[in-house]
């Protein structure tokens, strides 16, 4: 466990010394809170012309507006397409991180002498793997915070915040988000022990994104509906993607391979 | 403390893995405690690859490594927990401050009190001013000495040093070397790689000549003797071939040359025959200035060697 914490402590203090990354991990977040507010603001003050827009609710998430009126109704519908962006935070912010980790210290010659410490390879994909993945998820947790804060400061209805303080947005951030945060982050770290450019490993672990995006044009589709049931189902999904991708990675990295092949 | 038997290294390279390359072919030696041991080679010899295996940073293909009693490939966690390293390239953390470098790898070996040893290193090394600067404003020489305190932060058993004063200019390479021999007094077992042959004779007991294969492994002046033989020079005031021609009637003379005013004469023994070749000359009517041992450099011997490639008969 303390070499773990020394290769996070090592990570932080390389990476945010690095002012572009704080950037991204502050700024990101900032916009991905800014945007389902403004768009819920202006749903606010036209809550009478969206009555008749519920008809255009696909029945399967009907259930989740129990109770609501049609104009709370289409709120939570609509805001649960950014539901989406919060699960995105944790994959996007640690894939640069992570990506690096590894062949950014094949480049600067300082991953031999790392690897010639009795670190074993678990500690060191674990601690590397934390370093990128805890940033990443207290960010959208503390922005989601800031979005819940600020809900009622833009007039949203309390059956609204009602809904987004549920279980179905609390899974995604609290549970879901980590989750694919860890498989975004054993994806980057395998991909960055497997080549010898840091921009390539960034370009290359770019693509984790592709699922989430997936995830967003089937629910604009109407092919998922997001709801507790869809959650647990990821939820079992991604604990068994986690637990195959740390396996996997701590079986390939071959610390030979790293240190001698750079074609 | 080191001992390898039939050590061997293929790497596989190619798209298809199919090329093999013998980076390390059959290397067998014995390195003993608190010796420093010279490893000798051109550039793509293989001694990187050799360091690598007796630290358990990679795998050999074939044969056997012991290092500290420790078996590599077996006790390898073991093996990096008792052995330090100076990597050919210093790879700091450039970002960091050199007290944060040595913090993170004093922690990553175990080491009981971190700040203390981390200061003594600083202090030793004469960093401890700068311990809070960045590692990237460091100068080439500063980064090798955090790089020399980094392998002995968990006071290894064995030392391995690859190229340690490469890139070094004169004073920094001089400090780097003092420090070598403070830690051969200390008796530390050192297996140091080096192109520079100044270097290793001074600071070796021993060297080995190495090119994918062992050429040669002794102590420097044993080689020298097995090459060139003992070879003794006097200066006279003036030369007469003759003389020459009446030291090549001793018997224990093995060659004579005449090089200007000098005579270069090769004997098994010269404590034992110096004062009979003298007493000869003297009384041949020679006038001599000067009587010296003719030293060849060890770079004379490593070219030699390494040339004659074929010559694992010497």
């Amino acid at each position: 466990m303390r070499h773990i914490r020394t290769i996070i402590d090592k990570e932080w203090a390389e990476v945010f010394k690095n002012r572009m990354v704080i950037f991204t991990i502050i700024l990101m977040p900032l916009l991905f809170t800014a945007l389902p507010l403004v768009m819920l603001g202006v749903m606010g003050g036209a809550t009478g012309e969206m009555e008749g827009a519920v008809a255009d609710v696909p029945l399967g998430f009907l259930p989740a507006c129990e109770g609501l009126s049609a104009g709370d109704c289409m709120q939570i519908y609509l805001v649960n397409q950014f539901l989406i962006l919060f699960m995105m935070m944790p994959v996007i912010i640690p894939v640069t991180i992570a990506a690096y980790s590894v062949v950014g210290e094949k480049t600067t010659r300082s991953l031999e002498p790392l690897l010639a410490t009795p670190i074993t390879t678990v500690e060191l994909l674990a601690g590397k793997g934390l370093a990128a993945a805890i940033p990443a998820i207290v960010a959208s947790w503390a922005s989601f915070g800031l979005f819940l804060l600020l809900l009622p400061v833009i007039g949203v209805s309390k059956g609204v915040i009602g809904y987004i303080a549920g279980p179905t947005w609390l899974l995604a951030v609290l549970v879901i988000g980590p989750l694919m945060a860890i498989a975004a982050v054993n994806f980057s770290l395998y991909v960055s022990s497997r080549v010898n450019d840091p921009r390539v490993a960034e370009q290359i672990s770019a693509v984790i994104i592709v699922p989430v995006m997936a995830l967003l044009f089937a629910q604009l589709a109407g092919v998922i509906t997001i709801n507790v049931t869809f959650m647990i189902v990821a939820i079992i999904v991604l604990v068994l993607i986690d637990i195959g991708m740390m396996y996997l990675g701590a079986s390939i990295f071959d610390r030979e391979t790293i240190l001698t092949r750079w074609k | 403390m080191i001992i390898t038997e039939g050590l061997t290294k293929v790497f596989k390279i190619g798209k298809k893995q199919k090329q093999e390359i013998v980076a390390v072919d059959n290397l067998s030696l014995q390195v003993n405690e608190g010796e420093v041991f010279g490893f000798l080679g051109p550039n793509g010899a293989g001694k990187t690859t050799t360091v690598r295996m007796l630290t358990s940073l990679i795998a050999p293909t074939r044969g056997k490594a012991v290092v500290n009693g420790l078996k590599v490939g077996k006790d390898d966690t073991a093996i990096r927990r008792c052995v330090g390293i100076l990597t050919e390239n210093p790879g700091m953390y450039e970002r960091l401050s050199a007290e944060k470098n040595l913090q993170i790898y004093a922690q990553l070996y175990d080491v009981a009190d971190v700040p203390a040893t981390v200061n003594k290193f600083l202090q030793m090394l004469d960093l401890y001013d700068r311990r809070k600067d960045p590692v990237g404003s460091f100068s080439k020489g500063m980064r090798q000495k955090l790089a020399i305190a980094r392998s002995l932060l968990h006071d290894p058993k064995v030392l391995f040093l690859d190229e340690p004063t490469s890139g070094l200019d004169p004073e920094a390479a001089k400090m780097v070397r003092d420090f070598i021999e403070v830690l051969k007094q200390r008796g530390r077992t050192i297996f140091m790689c080096t192109h520079n042959l100044d270097e290793a004779d001074r600071l070796c007991d021993r060297i080995a000549i190495f090119k994918q294969h062992l050429i040669t492994v002794d102590t420097p002046a044993a080689l020298r003797e097995k090459l060139y033989g003992r070879k003794v020079v006097i200066h006279l005031r003036e030369m007469n071939p003759a003389w020459a021609d009446l030291l090549r009637s001793l018997p224990a003379v093995k060659a004579v040359e005449v090089v200007d005013q000098k005579l270069v004469i090769t004997l098994e023994d010269p404590e034992r025959d110096n004062p009979q070749i003298i007493r000869h000359l003297v009384n041949a009517g020679a006038d001599i200035r000067f009587v010296g041992e003719l030293r060849h450099s060890l770079e004379q011997i490593y070219l030699e060697m390494i040339h004659s490639e074929k010559g694992g008969a010497v």
